[in-house]
């Protein structure tokens, strides 16, 4: 057995035993002047699936890794089985019975699955005897939950689907009665999602609670026996799955009718500007992400990409602009072909006239260490000025009309870069981008992490820049976003084109059969 | 505690107070051995200032720890260490001795410069291999620089001592330069210089610093520098090839610390001889992280470590019980504390200032 | 000379110059292996051979020494841990710092203490380790083949190279086969794994710095109170980068680490045989290329023409538990 389990070996059988298995009540967390967690209570009911629903930020995640133990709260009192306790680590809380599968998994990747599901839970000095043991319960638990994997196998050679089983049977060898999973279909294929809800009913049926947290409604309304919604740190409902609709959830995450129709007018497309023909790319460890894909993006129109995010987008966005090498196929810009060989390959791109709003501004789009007048100009740096000198003068010039034009907050040409909110760091890549007067616009989950005020500002600015005859392509995981933008919808699953879609007919449920690969053959969404 | 430390604490008192750590603590452990730290500093300070010999010294190696600094510190700015300076200046005076013997008898206005492009091409050479290995082979520069410069010691010793030594002279060391032909020390022009090896490279020194400045805040390739060094994510998206940009820098670089050779080569010795650069490379270390990679902060270091050096020399015959490998200890405490402990005294400072700091903008 | 006498004379001289080689590169495996990079290895084999060669010769105990060398080496692992565990700071920088501290302190405190030039006294034997003769050497000396070997090769070292030939064998079941080299190893591969599992990660990276420590202490005191009778300035000589190579190279594996290490050793033996030999058609080889040897044969591993060496994933970066 795995002697980590004190709390629920140790409970007289047929003692009053609360129905609850877990209950929050009063909790309260900030990070520095963040709040993140205000005053949150919530009950979860032994032997049930439980989803938390809420935007990104909204405080999913420091709530869970709070009853997890990796954080801390400031006030509040954590329930387990109705007894109060003060959860010092993760270790007391997996003493309790508490495991969690977090969404970046927590795996040694060059260490056996054996490794892996010990690490931490080694019951003697030697592994011989531990491996031995954990090798007969890894065998029993694959036989009651239809969790297989190859005890011997390296984790980094396993497919994602069965590194996630990998993270759950950590935790249930640690004697888990309460299973937090956080996020856990963003990386999976549909399969592999199928996969894993089986495994989830079967270790429902076993007794065990489960607490799912996602911003996919799709799969709260699939698996889950009640639902509680957060928003911007606060708990604002629990109801029963069966009770509720994905509309009502939608509304209660966002706390307005879900209105995120842009206003537009019809797209007038002329001449195609930028022109993809069956281009291959591979990721870092030199794997196919982008499998042979071809489409083209007209003046005057926004293609939307739609897709679960890990099916080739980044890949596919950092190949058009020059950030990654292309295994074959031909980039198009008004006719010419582009080549973006080479690690300086972004420079070209733009000379071309093709500008770029990257997926993740901090990463990539933005240097944080400089002030915001010389991000202003990040990329475009050798056009200020003749020869090596680079002229200051005139970037900040251009820094301060960006400012003026974009309302970047607040109006300080040298701040450093790092000091500005998630939205106002967009804007400045945004205006750095759109106001060079691109042929063409790729734009990567241009509101991420962005506040609510600001998407509007952002979604407003795609539009313009497209009834100003640019070609644009967008790139967004939110399904919402490529629909109110997009003029034309291209599905990408697997690293393949599987779909196209007229954003005003196509009906979602549709789409995301596309998006998740299960939708059989059917190249045409449209009725 | 994000809120962002006023930018004098941030570029001043923090960087003094990490240097005032290391020579406190310099200090304490001079006072350990029973010597009187204050009485010490007070002798480095007349030996390197007081008079016009020690004051020539102290420009004459302030001189190497700018070259040195200046390499150091621009490999910093674009995310490299480059712990290779040392090696990197005494294959460099492989180019100066090459030249200076090929022209020798020449006037020193002519061999100089062409000293200095010699020294430049064979010190950038020995710093563009692992730039070079880092850029295209992923070989981790830090590694790769500390054993070239252990190659640097066997290929130097093995040519001064078996090629380059005249067959007439005993000691391992090249045949001299004559003196019409070498970097003609200040003294020759201003007695006040005394005795000191001080020379023309020092104008250079100064010339290097205000051309540094240029290049790293006011070109387009300092600007792709600085891009590289604190994202090269956001570098590579920006379209600056972090292949180029490395093995560009780091030969920059050894060009830079090159000068140490002219220097001392071409300006000092008048010929080339075993371990000519005597640990000024490894002080650019200290020097770069005491000056941030600025300038200003770069001159400042150096001319303390220059201070240090020929004060310390004044201190080992006046107080015989301090020997001047204490330097080399407050050079490592300089580098412990405002390189590898930088941020150790950012906390207790920000809590001073946090009740100035805006508050709760939540 | 007779050619075998020669060869036993060579090999054993390997096994003498490879024994803080030997040390310090299992040392900087630990160090490594839990994430930590330790470029001031050779720092630290500096120090500590200056702190046993000091207490050697002022208690003259050989034992004291040692137990010296290892608080010396233990000191600067805790500023190393300190700096990079602590206060998250750049380990490379640290190491190089620690390296600098470790070349000034010995000779500036050897100076102020022993007035010698940075020399400590001359040891005495009975203030150092001294060869120990195996039981049976001198009986089997004649026997052949085995007789040689026995007496000249495996007879005849001091206690500390036993040590250090036995330790190889002891990290190899450490890391692999306990539950503290599990999670050593996953440590230095991804800390975070460790720190969700409930282990406190700085914990364990002080433990494997400890452990760096008591062998690198061993292998400086080694130096000065074994194989030579006192300290002298800079005696490292570069070995700690010659080891940190070796862990390089070895791959961060121990078994590996110690045929590079008695490869290394062995370059350094025939560098001192071959010296002023002139060999047919190649004449002498310059004593500078034997030397410079380990440090190419580094390079061109680094360089990926000879295999790829992968550190562990996570070294060289603090950790820090995000938001």
């Amino acid at each position: 057995m795995t002697g980590l389990n004190p709390d629920i070996e140790q409970r007289p059988p047929g003692a009053a035993v609360s129905a609850l298995a877990i209950e929050l009540v009063g909790i309260n967390k900030h990070f520095g002047p963040v709040h993140a967690n205000r005053d949150i209570n919530l009950q979860i009911k032994r032997g049930t699936v439980h989803g938390i629903v809420g935007e990104n930020g909204a405080g999913k995640s420091t709530l869970m890794s709070i009853l997890y133990g990796f954080y801390h709260a400031d006030s509040g009192e954590i329930r387990v089985n109705g007894t109060p306790h003060k959860i010092t680590d993760s270790r007391h809380a997996l003493a309790l019975g508490i495991g969690m599968v977090h969404q970046h998994f927590m795996l040694v990747d060059n260490f056996t699955v054996l490794e892996n599901v010990v690490l931490g839970a080694e019951d003697s000095v030697r592994l011989g005897p531990t491996f031995d043991r954990a090798r007969a319960q890894l065998k029993r638990l694959a036989a009651d939950y239809g969790l297989e994997v190859d005890p011997d196998g390296v984790v980094e050679n396993l497919s994602v689907g069965q590194q996630q089983r990998v993270e759950i049977l950590k935790a249930l060898y640690r004697g888990a009665e309460v299973l937090i999973l956080d996020e856990p279909t963003g990386v999976l294929t549909p399969a592999e999602a199928d996969h894993l809800f089986r495994i989830l009913r079967t270790l429902r049926e076993e007794g065990k609670t489960i607490i799912l947290i996602t911003h996919k409604l799709r799969e709260i309304m699939a698996i889950t026996d009640e639902v509680s919604v957060m928003r911007q740190g606060a708990m604002v409902k629990t109801l029963q799955t069966k009770d509720t609709s994905p509309a009502e959830l939608a509304e209660l995450m966002v706390g307005r009718r879900v209105l995120l129709r842009v206003e537009k007018g019809a797209a007038h497309p002329g001449k195609v500007l930028l022109e993809v023909e069956n281009l291959v790319v591979s990721d870092d460890f030199k794997v196919p992400r982008v499998k042979g894909v071809s489409f083209s993006v007209r003046a005057g129109e926004i293609v939307g990409i739609a897709g679960v995010a890990g099916n080739g987008q980044s890949e596919l966005l950092e190949s058009i602009s020059g950030m990654r090498d292309q295994e074959s196929g031909t980039i198009r810009l008004n006719g010419t072909v582009l080549s973006l060989e080479g690690d300086d390959g972004a420079a070209r791109a733009r000379e071309a006239g093709l500008a770029h709003v990257p997926e993740d501004r901090l990463r990539e789009g933005l240097v944080t260490a400089f002030a915001e007048w010389e991000n202003s100009i990040l990329g475009y740096q050798d056009k200020y000025g003749k020869g090596i000198a680079l002229d200051i003068t005139g970037a900040r010039k251009s820094a301060a009309e960006a400012i003026k034009k974009y309302d970047i907050r607040p109006p300080n040409l040298d701040l450093k870069t790092a000091n500005f909110s998630g939205g106002n760091q967009q804007k400045i890549v945004l205006a750095r981008e759109m106001e060079r007067d691109p042929e063409v616009l790729i734009v990567g989950q241009p509101t991420r992490g962005v506040d609510i005020g600001a998407i509007e500002f952002i979604h407003n600015q795609i539009i313009k820049m497209r009834d100003g005859g640019k070609a644009i392509l967008l790139v967004s995981v939110e399904l919402d976003e490529i629909r109110s933008l997009s003029d034309r919808i291209l599905v990408l699953f697997d690293g393949q084109i599987v779909g196209e879609a007229n954003p005003a007919t196509a009906n979602e449920q549709e789409l995301g059969l596309l998006m998740t690969g299960a939708h059989p053959g059917g190249k045409d969404v449209n009725p | 505690m994000n809120a962002p430390l006023p930018r004098w604490v941030e570029i001043g008192l923090l960087p003094a107070l990490n240097v005032i750590l290391a020579f406190v603590i310099g200090g304490v452990i001079v006072a350990l051995v029973g010597q009187n730290p204050l009485q010490a500093v007070g002798i480095m300070i007349y030996g390197a200032f007081g008079y016009g010999t020690g004051f020539g010294y102290t420009l004459y190696y302030a001189t190497d720890f700018v070259f040195a600094g200046l390499a150091v510190s621009l490999a910093m700015h674009a995310g490299l260490f480059n712990i290779g300076a040392e090696g990197q200046a005494y294959i460099a005076g492989l180019g100066v001795i090459l030249v200076a013997l090929a022209l020798n008898g020449m006037h020193w206005a002519l061999v100089m410069p062409l000293m200095i492009v010699g020294a430049a091409i064979f010190g950038a050479a020995w710093a563009f291999i692992p730039g070079y290995l880092q850029a295209k082979r992923g070989s981790h520069i830090v590694i790769t620089t500390i054993l070239f410069n252990f190659i640097a010691v066997s290929v130097m010793s093995y040519l001064i001592s078996r090629i380059l030594k005249p067959a007439n002279v005993n000691s391992d060391e090249s045949a001299p330069i004559d003196t019409v032909s070498r970097v003609p020390q200040l003294r020759t022009f201003l007695g006040a210089f005394g005795t000191s090896p001080v020379n023309v490279t020092v104008l250079l020194a100064i010339a290097a610093l205000f051309a540094f400045y240029w290049l790293i805040w006011r070109t387009k390739f300092g600007f792709a520098v600085r891009a590289l060094g604190h994202n090269p994510t956001a570098a590579n998206y920006a379209g600056i090839s972090n292949e180029k940009m490395i093995m560009i820098v780091m030969a920059l670089s050894g060009a830079l610390v090159a000068m140490v050779a002219v220097n001392n080569v071409g300006g000092v010795q008048g010929r080339l001889i075993l371990n000519f650069v005597g640990g000024a490379g490894f002080v650019g270390i200290a020097v770069a992280f005491m000056g941030k990679g600025h300038p200003v902060g770069v001159a400042l270091a150096a001319l303390l470590f220059g201070m240090l050096y020929q004060g310390g020399s004044e201190l080992a015959f006046s107080m015989p019980g301090i020997t001047r490998e204490m330097i080399v200890t407050i050079q490592a405490l300089v580098i412990l504390f405002t390189g590898a402990m930088g941020d150790m005294l950012r906390n207790p400072v920000a809590r001073l200032f946090a009740p100035e700091a805006p508050r709760g903008k939540a | 000379m007779d050619l075998s006498a020669d060869i036993i004379n060579i090999l054993a001289q390997t096994v003498r110059l490879s024994v803080p080689l030997i040390l310090a590169c299992l040392a900087g495996l630990y160090s490594e292996r839990a994430g930590i990079v330790d470029i001031g290895l050779e720092g630290k084999l500096l120090a500590a051979a200056f702190c046993a060669a000091t207490v050697a010769a002022v208690t003259g105990s050989p034992w004291l020494g040692l137990i010296a060398g290892i608080a010396g080496a233990l000191l600067f692992s805790g500023v190393h841990g300190l700096a990079s565990i602590n206060f998250k700071g750049n380990q490379t920088i640290s190491g190089v710092a620690l390296n600098f501290l470790a070349a000034g302190l010995t000779q500036y405190l050897g100076q102020s203490w022993f007035k010698r030039g940075g020399f400590t006294p001359q040891l005495n034997p009975d203030q150092r380790f001294n060869p120990i003769t195996l039981p049976f050497a001198a009986e089997l000396r004649n026997v052949p083949v085995i007789g040689p070997i026995y007496s000249g090769l495996i007879s005849g070292h001091s206690l500390i190279t036993y040590f250090a030939f036995l330790i190889v064998p002891v990290t190899a079941w450490v890391l692999f086969r306990t539950r503290f080299g599990l999670r050593l190893r996953a440590v230095g591969e991804n800390p975070k794994a460790i720190d969700t599992a409930g282990i406190s990660v700085t914990r364990l990276r002080y433990q494997a710095l400890i452990i760096t420590a008591v062998l690198v202490g061993i292998g400086g005191a080694y130096l000065s109170i074994s194989a030579a009778a006192g300290f002298n300035p800079n005696m490292s000589a570069g070995r700690g980068f010659i080891a940190l190579a070796a862990v390089i190279f070895a791959k961060w594996r121990p078994w590996p680490a110690l045929f590079i290490c008695l490869m290394f050793g062995f370059l350094d033996a025939m560098q001192l045989r071959l010296q002023g030999i002139k060999f047919a058609v190649i004449g002498e080889i310059p004593v500078q290329a034997i030397q410079a040897l380990p440090y190419i044969l580094t390079i061109i591993l680094l360089a990926g023409f000879i295999g790829r060496a992968i550190p562990p994933r996570a070294s060289g970066q603090p950790y820090t538990k995000e938001r």
